[in-house]
């Protein structure tokens, strides 16, 4: 396979994943849309390691998927902190930085 | 040939559905199944592209520990809004988010295209035998990417003690008094 369609391919999972923050309200499903996109962004970085034939992309693709265990994480302690604040769980009404 | 142009097709048809189930469905313990599914396929891709060690971490990894993460919050947090659509009363927003999302797709795709990498349009360089093997991998990540490798180590620890401290219950904050005796 050309190395030009797994580029294509990350892009039109990246457009999904940016529909997904944009249009959906649960906090929880936008982490997710978010971690589409970082797994687009893998896929990339593993495509054009492909094409140059060395591994130096594959390091960054291992880079990244630590930067996005990171974020699940921290996304979701604010996620569960927000619940147990007895907050709804809609990104419009969650407006302020006030606890 | 023909037989890694299937596999192609297949997995990539899997992590499109994938990708649009974690954005369509209605329930989000069904949106992280979707993305699941989405996250295998896309560890076929990557083993279609010769990075073995990638795949492999992806399966047991992202889609083993990180996934399980998220099911078991959503199902403390709770299961679907009444109303997971921006655009029941915020008017076109959720319209105008997709539309967004297409433009994107379409310049992304046109600066790929349109660049002047003419090894896009090949199967890419001669590989060496060990590409993409766990020694490889280990070998790059120590001697020529040890300070980012370090980097990142000292990432996942702040994540921790973040992540400690997001969730520690605090006396006195919390709503409910019963919830808030603790040692």
């Amino acid at each position: 396979m050309d190395v030009v369609w797994f580029v294509v391919l990350s892009a039109l999972i990246f457009a999904i994943g940016a529909a997904g923050v944009m249009t959906r309200r649960s906090p929880l499903v936008i982490l997710l849309c978010t971690e589409l996109m970082l797994n687009a962004c893998t896929l990339a970085l593993l495509a054009f390691a492909r094409m140059h034939g060395s591994g130096d992309g594959q390091i960054f693709a291992l880079i990244v998927m630590v930067v996005a265990a990171c974020e699940v994480v921290i996304g979701l302690g604010l996620i569960v902190a927000i619940y147990r604040k007895r907050m709804a769980l809609d990104v419009d009404k969650l407006s302020e930085l006030r606890g | 040939m023909l037989f890694e142009q299937i596999l192609f097709f297949v997995a990539a048809i899997g992590a499109i559905g994938g990708a649009l189930g974690v954005v369509l469905l209605r329930n989000p313990f069904y949106s992280v199944l979707s993305l699941i599914a989405h996250l295998l396929a896309l560890a076929v891709l990557f083993l279609l592209l010769r990075s073995e060690f990638l795949a492999a971490a992806q399966v047991v990894v992202y889609a083993g520990a990180i996934m399980v993460l998220y099911l078991f919050v959503t199902a403390y947090v709770g299961g679907a809004a009444p109303s997971a659509w921006r655009g029941g009363e915020a008017g076109g927003i959720g319209q105008l988010g997709v539309i967004m999302a297409g433009a994107l797709f379409i310049v992304i795709s046109l600066a790929v295209l349109g660049s002047s990498l003419d090894a896009l349009d090949t199967r890419g360089a001669e590989l060496e035998p060990g590409f993409g093997s766990p020694g490889e991998i280990g070998q790059l990540l120590l001697q020529k990417f040890l300070i980012p490798f370090e980097a990142a180590s000292f990432l996942l620890l702040v994540a921790a003690v973040c992540a400690v401290m997001l969730a520690r219950r605090r006396r006195g904050l919390d709503d409910d008094p019963g919830e808030a005796v603790g040692p």
